[in-house]
């Protein structure tokens, strides 16, 4: 069967009348077809496996196929975002001690630069007489991003699902966006990064920001490759007190990990707010102010000269 | 200069080999040059971590040096067209000397400025993925701009030149003249081919006038368009247009002085001249005062918080003595010896023009650095080296060999053409006679 176009809708529309639906695929539109072809004869040894409903079933070695991974996302993709989300991060400053757990993380994700960090964690005072406390910052995917209205070549971009990310093969490593950023998130790769060889070969992605490349600025990305499998950024999952809340606007509903709440309302109750408003650069990062905090503002042990807080 | 005869003006102003000074001069220049390659190889193998730039300051010397670049190029717009269209007779035997600077300096602008690039060998990115809402393509449209008009602005008033040089092949040797074969064997100084001239001069002198503000005002937006203290201002296009119009003129100074004690035009590069460019810088000085005072009085009168650390930084901090060198010399000094007529002598004029220059490079620096050492939110979760920038010698070598290659264009252009336009002189002198 040769089926054109028109004939094969006509039939598809057919057949699903019929109510005949898998018959009547052709077959490159049908994933199970060419395995159900294929005869596998049962070798015998027998697998137990917990199905979706929680019971546990046993089934024959020889019919597992290993899952393929999700396949590369194309630069194109990459560069429109995922449909019909927004995505936002709510950071709780009441609940930061500095413990740099996310930054490590992130470090070590996204093999950053030894001494170089996409999350940085300020001690702020506000005022003379205000509370100290500490502020971790990641790169404010702001709506109207600086950086990305000043990049010449486009390397830097604005996705339809809110993230801002860098196309380290684009990029020309004019630093302009540094110098536009008024969160000072964006750092640059002064030197070949060190990497392992495995990493250092493998093409750019700008959802993995892998592998990081000489002569271009890297940034914090909202770990879009984990956003897309429906998974929390690295900083959310390793920060032990749960500070950072990741999720979509338009469901309206952040979580940490352990605790869900709808955005608008952790915002409301809270009175969230956004870094450096009066600038208009509409960041996607929201913090809670720290009220009631769960630690002490300790200084911490990072005896860098001319600190001012 | 009215009794000069035709003959002997041809004599004075014909290119002459370079003599014992002047090879020593280019040997000079050369191996800075060298020097300035080395640093620029070792950067392109190893990155730009053999700058001193790290993460907050992110642009150093190389831009400050760009905006310098750039700034004393617009000497050409100045003194070929802005000086031509206001009917300024006394100038033409300066127009060479000013567009030759405006073209070698806007040709190390663009180098200097690949040289910042963290990836030069993805440069045709910005022709293939260019967006226009980025002030750096403007920076790119206008630059390549001006730099075909003043080339241009150049070769025109050659062409008559050319013919003289042709004329002369034995006292000029046989290489250069294949040179100006290829530039001008066309031309025969016909009435028409006068007129077509003339009238393309002034095509490109009115236009080029809109693109000389044009280039400096966007080069002052690549800092203006950012949110930083001490760049977010309105009045930084009029601030660095100023500033470009003086250490054009300075340089102008400098270079008046030394071609004429190199090739003795003391007939053509007269006190007069002096004189007159004296009075200019004292005036180009002043005005670009005035932007000073409106750049830093009115935010320090109210002393914003992200303003306050800058600028005290900038008064009585860390960069105080550079910046108060550099508001001294390039607009007090000089305009206290200019103001004098006995300082508008050709020596003191010179003095002047130097101390202008030198604090006009030391002012761009002081206006790119400072602030990037001022981010909004602290410094925070860096190496110590990233809190604090000094040069590194690669980032000297490379500024010194670019500077060094500017002038090394300017003095192999001098051996190769006549500095002063013969032809022009030689007309002028006969309207003053015929008048």
């Amino acid at each position: 069967m040769k089926p054109t176009d028109t004939s094969r809708r006509e039939f598809i529309a057919g057949a699903l009348m019929a109510g005949a639906a898998l018959a009547g695929c052709s077959e490159e539109n049908n994933p199970f077809e060419s395995s159900a072809g294929e005869m596998v004869k049962p070798s015998g040894e027998k697998v137990k496996l917990l199905s979706v409903n929680g019971e546990v079933i046993e089934v024959d070695k020889a019919f597992l196929k290993p899952v393929p991974h999700m396949p590369p996302v194309s630069n194109d993709e990459a560069r429109i975002g995922i449909k019909g989300k927004k995505f936002v991060m709510v950071i709780d400053l009441s609940r930061c001690k500095s413990l740099k757990k996310c930054q490590e993380a992130c470090d070590h994700v996204h093999h950053v630069h030894p001494g170089q960090n996409w999350i940085k964690v300020y001690p702020m005072q506000d005022a003379e007489h205000t509370a100290p406390y500490w502020e971790p910052t990641t790169c404010m995917h702001c709506d109207e991003p600086p950086c990305v209205k000043v990049c010449p070549v486009d390397a830097t971009f604005k996705r339809q699902d809110g993230i801002v990310l860098i196309d380290s093969d684009r990029c020309i490593g004019c630093r302009f966006c540094m110098a536009a950023c008024p969160y000072s998130t964006r750092v640059f790769n002064w030197s070949e990064p060190e990497l392992p060889k495995e990493i250092a070969d493998q093409p750019y992605s700008c959802e993995t920001s892998v592998p990081q490349k000489k002569g271009t600025v890297g940034k914090c990305d909202f770990c879009a490759d984990m956003t897309r499998q429906g998974e929390l950024p690295h900083c959310v999952s390793a920060c032990p007190n749960g500070v950072f809340f990741f999720g979509d606007m338009i469901e309206d509903s952040v979580t940490n990990g352990s605790e869900t709440f709808r955005f608008s309302e952790l915002v409301r109750d809270k009175a969230g707010y956004r870094l450096m408003e009066d600038l208009g650069t509409k960041p996607s990062v929201y913090y809670l102010p720290p009220v009631n905090r769960n630690f002490p503002f300790k200084k911490d042990d990072e005896k860098e000269e001319g600190e001012k807080s | 200069m009215e009794n000069l005869a035709k003959n002997e003006i041809i004599k004075d102003l014909l290119p002459r080999k370079f003599n014992a000074t002047g090879k020593l001069w280019i040997g000079v220049l050369l191996s800075l040059c060298v020097v300035g390659l080395i640093a620029y190889t070792r950067q392109l193998s190893k990155g730009l971590v053999v700058t001193s730039m790290r993460d907050y300051v992110s642009w150093g010397i190389y831009i400050s040096n760009f905006v310098f670049f750039v700034a004393i190029s617009l000497v050409g717009s100045l003194i070929t067209a802005i000086l031509r269209l206001t009917d300024v007779h006394w100038s033409t035997p300066l127009t060479r000397i000013a567009e030759i600077i405006a073209v070698s300096a806007i040709t190390f602008a663009a180098i200097i400025i690949v040289v910042d690039m963290g990836r030069p060998d993805r440069f045709y990115n910005l022709f293939f993925h260019g967006r226009l809402q980025s002030p750096i393509i403007w920076d790119v449209i206008v630059i390549t701009t001006y730099f075909f008009i003043s080339i241009l602005l150049l070769y025109f008033p050659l062409l008559p030149d050319c013919m003289l040089l042709l004329k002369n092949e034995k006292k000029l040797g046989k290489r250069p003249n294949k040179l100006y074969k290829f530039l001008g064997s066309f031309w025969r100084n016909t009435p028409a081919q006068i007129k077509i001239n003339e009238c393309a001069i002034n095509i490109l002198v009115i236009t080029i006038i809109p693109v000389a503000f044009s280039i400096h005002t966007v080069t002052s937006w690549l800092f203006a368009t950012t949110y930083r203290p001490g760049w977010d201002s309105t009045n930084f296009g009029a601030y660095f247009v100023s500033g470009a119009f003086l250490v054009g003129a300075g340089g102008v100074l400098m270079a008046m002085y030394a071609f004429r004690k190199s090739y003795k035009l003391e007939k053509y590069i007269t006190e007069l001249h002096f004189d007159k460019m004296g009075k200019i810088v004292v005036m180009l000085a002043l005005v670009y005062l005035y932007f000073n005072i409106n750049e830093f009085l009115v935010p320090a009168f109210k002393m914003k918080k992200p303003d306050q650390e800058h600028l005290m930084g900038l008064f009585a901090g860390d960069f105080a003595p550079l910046f108060w060198f550099a508001i001294i010399t390039s607009m007090f000094l000089p305009v206290l010896i200019l103001v004098f007529k006995k300082g508008r002598k050709p020596l003191p004029a010179f003095i002047a023009g130097c101390l202008v220059v030198i604090g006009s490079w030391i002012k761009r620096y002081v206006i790119v650095t400072p602030t990037l050492l001022h981010p909004f939110l602290p410094m925070r979760d860096v190496p110590p080296s990233y809190r604090h920038y000094f040069p590194s010698w690669e980032e000297w070598a490379i500024a010194m060999g670019s500077l060094a290659g500017m002038m090394l264009i300017i003095t192999v252009f001098a051996r190769l053409f006549p500095i002063i336009p013969i032809q022009e002189t030689i007309t002028e002198i006969e309207q003053h006679e015929n008048a």
